[in-house]
């Protein structure tokens, strides 16, 4: 089972040079691996301060490890060389989460993408890079000729969003790694964008990692979920199991404050107090501060990973009689895709993209 | 996380149904008027030179082609100086001569502190430590005591572009500096992480990505060290460390100096230079701070 | 018995632009009782936060309130000189606008915006007092009393929402606008910062409305709901008959969107684009991208009118 990209150790921290006292570890010990054989969308849910942005630049190769590394094809982000580097540049794309900033306002729209096409020499003539970026726009559901010629000021949000995704299709990556695509739009449209995203792995078997602060999305996209906390995995695994019977406290928490528009599911009690604010470098579990169920072991030493169902990783001290599992053997808790048949509409092809100039 | 500014208050610019330029010219001129009134007087300046180059003999210029201390009067309507020069001819030659050292100092100036600010903002690391180093550490020492030194090393007589040259020595430090900060900024923007994953490299990038934002910025740039070039020269030529022999403004204000004309005056030798000088400067600043309103929009007014 | 505190009527708010007049709010017409939470719930261009604008008078030119009244206990709110209106801002109806939190004088301590407020009011008080008051309103926030003397900056998101809250019930108005009082906060933060907001309604026995995008957010705070859409009032209905039966066919296409964490399903958008407010299409706003359109709906514009007791929407297949 060959891995396409992997993350081993991987730690980042901030500050600490010789005139910043003030060390923030946004990432510690982290790791991840990416099947190349089996496509597959693994969700990475965390808040702010959880160090879920620092994760997607150092998966990019935008930020360096303090520790640690990236490998994509077992090759270290750090150490490729050029024609490497350009491999894992075309294979690796991204959708980032601003469709704003995204965009330079200085050129039209066609700019983001007739650039990657250029520089990976997608087309040999201007009108196959034409045809090339026509179907790439068709495939997320978009028109092209309300889309290309225009400056990104006057399409709105979604659209912007498409027009990412388009691009991030056009190279025919293995990979794409999605930072929030959706947060940043407006309700309706999520589904459609992430039903493309969906119809990519299960139709062109691009893997997905899914960042997002928003459990419910990750939860209908991805089939495995990782939830960071703080820098640290709180817990990991089949998404079914995580998300509907959660042990980590943290995670818990988590799902109890997410409000959902129905009536039958209502926000439980009050909450507790504000978070504490943990020095940087304590060693201890980074929840320790907030845990309920905080013991003194809890404060002293981060907990491992403990592999308490055959799908699911938690890193705490309540679970601490199942066996445990090192940090880059946590792979093993995720499953494999679920079944193409799962009801996907909205994917192209169908009805609901191709709809009047999205 | 905003959700998209409210699409009311986005009006697009660019893009706009043309419904023809000249209203939407006349439109733009109400919402920035300093930069009409900047245009305006600089036309001005260029109408008075272009004009009088072909009504007026600027061979005039020059010592001892007209009878001395004379009065405004039709044959001599800027009067005559003390050495016998026609004062409208000595205007006309000049300006564009003090114009000329202001634009090649400028140009210089912001030429090479476009090209520091842009790498040392890029790349960061070391060459941004160096190149900053050095522009900060000469922004601290007075500009005009290390131009009057120049000026005074150079043996021979100075010619008008040698002028520029040695304002220009010193004109690259602010611009570097502001170059710098503004691109420090844009660097950060998301679609300059889009550029690097496209496959685009550094040159590349600054070039086609980020030069292009900041243009407005730096033709506001450029008037200001323009503006600043001949205010130096100006100051220069005043001491007397200027090209002698050429009739620019700041040289004519040596001579009304050194004949003490103010005490004696004769108010027409001293009249001309400034207020020519004044139309200069005030041009130069209206027309800042029209490009300052286009390149940042936060200063707009409304429609 | 309910009384209204809050009457809008045929509210119509317009932004002059060179390209034409964006109507940003239409026509709209809804009631706030004592002691209620309403939700205004919409996406980005729906005019939710113009509405909530218009309510205070606060529309800036280009913006114009072109029509409609307003009435706050009796009083029509569009009468009022500029002065009197200024009176009743803050201290009958707060506003807690969008972005606040960012909005907070970075250079001036907590305690010192608070007292700048109630002075601003012509409320005199002896630094005792101040202090006093302060404290109390710190505490009903939430807040440990030290954080009067801290600069916005030393506070995390959560706490200086929490502050802004303070400041708007400073004058215990008895209308609470709040515009997406939680948008940059975590989930778990923003759950504190909404049963603050609830737990000072009910101290103050004031009326809240709550303007948002997040249908979720909004759903679990407010008694009764309004979807606007295109600048409309489409629908407003108690916040349970929102969800079980929807009238709306915007209202039941988007709450079909939503994800849910019960089980995994389809992807269910709406197809289509929201409108420019300056180009809206004729007859009903929605009926490009409504699957139920009928002819009627392309030429003549709906009424809102109660389809149930105590539900209003404006659409034709009513």
């Amino acid at each position: 089972m060959a891995t396409l990209l992997e993350a081993r150790h991987l730690t980042k921290v901030f500050g600490g040079g010789v005139f910043d006292r003030n060390t923030t570890v946004a990432l510690e010990d982290f790791a991840i691996s990416i099947d190349s054989d089996r496509p597959s969308i693994t969700a990475v849910v965390g808040e702010s301060g959880s160090g879920k942005t620092t994760l997607a630049r150092l998966l990019l190769g935008l930020a360096t490890p303090t520790r640690g590394e990236v490998l994509y094809l077992g090759r270290d982000l750090q150490k490729m060389t050029q024609t490497e580097m350009r491999t894992f540049r075309r294979d690796v794309q991204v959708i980032f989460q601003d469709p704003y900033e995204v965009y330079n306002p200085f050129y039209r729209v066609d700019h983001v993408l007739t650039t990657p096409v250029s520089k990976f020499k997608l087309a040999s003539t201007k009108a196959e890079a034409r045809v090339v970026i026509e179907e790439a726009l068709k495939a997320v559901g978009l028109r092209p000729e309300e889309t290309l010629g225009r400056f990104p000021h006057q399409l709105s949000g979604g659209q912007r969003q498409r027009v990412m995704v388009a691009r991030a299709l056009l190279l025919r990556p293995r990979l794409i790694l999605a930072d929030e695509p959706v947060s940043m739009v407006d309700a309706s449209l999520r589904a459609t964008i992430l039903a493309s995203l969906r119809a990519m792995t299960l139709e062109c078997g691009i893997s997905i990692i899914y960042i997002t602060h928003d459990l419910a999305t990750a939860y209908q996209i991805s089939e495995n979920i990782v939830v960071l906390y703080r820098g640290s995995v709180a817990e990991a695994g089949d998404v079914e199991c995580v998300v509907k019977r959660p042990q980590h406290p943290y995670t818990q928490l988590l799902i109890s404050s997410i409000p959902m528009a129905s009536a039958e599911r209502t926000w439980s009690s009050e909450s507790e107090a504000a978070p504490g604010v943990q020095a940087a470098g304590t060693a201890g579990c980074r929840f320790a501060d907030r845990c309920p169920s905080a013991t003194a072991p809890c404060l002293q030493t981060a907990p491992p990973l403990f592999q308490t169902e055959p799908h699911r990783a938690v890193a705490c001290y309540l679970y601490q009689n199942a066996p445990t599992l090192a940090t880059g053997e946590m792979v093993r808790v995720f499953t494999g895709l679920a079944t193409p048949t799962k009801g996907i509409s909205g994917q192209p092809g169908s009805g609901e993209a191709q709809h009047a100039g999205v | 996380m905003a959700q998209d500014p409210s699409p009311i208050l986005t009006v697009p610019e660019a893009g706009r149904r043309r419904e023809g330029w000249l209203p939407d010219t006349w439109r733009y001129m109400r919402r920035n008027p300093s930069l009409v009134v900047g245009l305006i007087l600089l036309l001005i300046l260029v109408l008075f030179v272009g004009i009088g180059h072909l009504v007026v003999d600027t061979n005039k210029a020059r010592a001892l082609s007209a009878p001395a201390m004379r009065a405004p009067s039709f044959q001599y309507p800027f009067g005559t100086d003390r050495q016998g020069r026609d004062l409208l001819a000595v205007m006309v030659a000049g300006t564009p001569l003090t114009l000329r050292i202001g634009f090649i100092a400028g140009f210089l100036g912001v030429g090479i502190g476009s090209i520091l600010g842009f790498v040392s903002a890029y790349y960061r690391g070391i060459v941004d430590t160096l190149i900053r180093g050095i522009a900060d550490v000469g922004l601290t020492v007075p500009g005009l005591l290390v131009l009057i030194i120049i000026a005074v090393s150079i043996k021979e007589g100075l010619t008008v572009n040698q002028m520029a040259l040695v304002v220009a020595s010193l004109a690259w430090l602010n611009p570097t500096r502001t170059i710098r900060s503004q691109v420090l900024t844009l660097r950060e923007r998301g679609y300059v992480d889009v550029a690097r994953l496209s496959g685009m490299s550094g040159p590349e990038i600054i070039f086609k990505e980020l030069m292009p934002n900041l243009l407005p910025y730096l033709g506001a740039t450029l008037v200001n060290a323009v503006s600043n070039a001949i205010l130096a020269s100006i100051g220069l030529e005043v001491l007397g460390l200027g090209p002698i022999d050429s009739p620019t403004l700041g040289m004519t204000l040596y001579w009304v100096n050194y004949n003490a004309a103010l005490i004696n005056g004769w108010w027409w030798w001293w009249l001309a230079p400034i207020v020519i000088i004044l139309i200069v400067f005030l041009g130069l600043f209206f027309l800042t701070v029209g490009l300052d309103e286009i390149a940042n929009p936060k200063l707009r007014r409304a429609a | 018995m309910t009384t209204d505190v809050l009457r809008v009527q045929d509210l119509v708010v317009h932004y002059h632009t060179p390209l034409g007049a964006v109507r940003a709010a239409d026509h709209i017409t809804f009631t706030l009782r004592a002691e209620e939470r309403l939700g205004l719930a919409g996406e980005s261009g729906s005019g939710k936060s113009t509405m909530a604008l218009a309510i205070l008078r606060m529309i800036k030119p280009p913006g114009r309130i072109e029509a409609g009244e307003v009435w706050l206990e009796g009083i029509n709110v569009m009468t009022l000189p500029e002065e009197e209106m200024r009176r009743v801002r803050l201290a009958r109806i707060a506003m807690i606008p969008q972005g606040s939190m960012n909005s907070l004088n970075p250079v001036m301590r907590i305690k010192a915006q608070i007292v700048d407020a109630l002075k601003d009011h012509g409320v005199r008080l002896s630094a005792r007092q101040a202090e006093d008051r302060v404290r109390d309103l710190l505490q009903s926030v939430g807040l440990q009393p030290q954080v009067a003397e801290m600069y916005p900056h030393e506070l995390s998101g959560g706490m200086k929402q929490r502050a802004c809250i303070a400041i708007a019930i400073s004058l215990r108005p008895k209308v609470i606008i709040a515009d997406e009082p939680t948008s940059a906060l975590d989930v778990v933060v923003q759950k504190q910062v909404m049963e603050t907001l609830a737990r000072v309604q009910k101290e103050l026995e004031a009326s809240v409305i709550l303007v948002g995008h997040d249908m979720g957010l909004v759903a679990q705070f407010v008694n009764r709901l309004g979807v606007m859409y295109a600048g409309k009032l489409v629908e407003v209905s108690p916040v349970r008959d929102i969800f079980t039966k929807p009238l709306h066919p915007y209202t039941q296409m988007l709450i079909a969107s939503l994800p849910s964490l019960e089980q995994k399903g389809t992807f269910r958008g709406i197809p289509g684009l929201a409108p420019l407010l300056r180009d809206l299409p004729p007859g009903c706003a929605f009926h490009p991208r409504c699957p139920q359109a009928l002819d009627r709906c392309r030429t003549e514009a709906p009424q809102f009118k109660e389809a149930r007791p105590d539900s209003w929407a404006a659409c034709h297949l009513l």
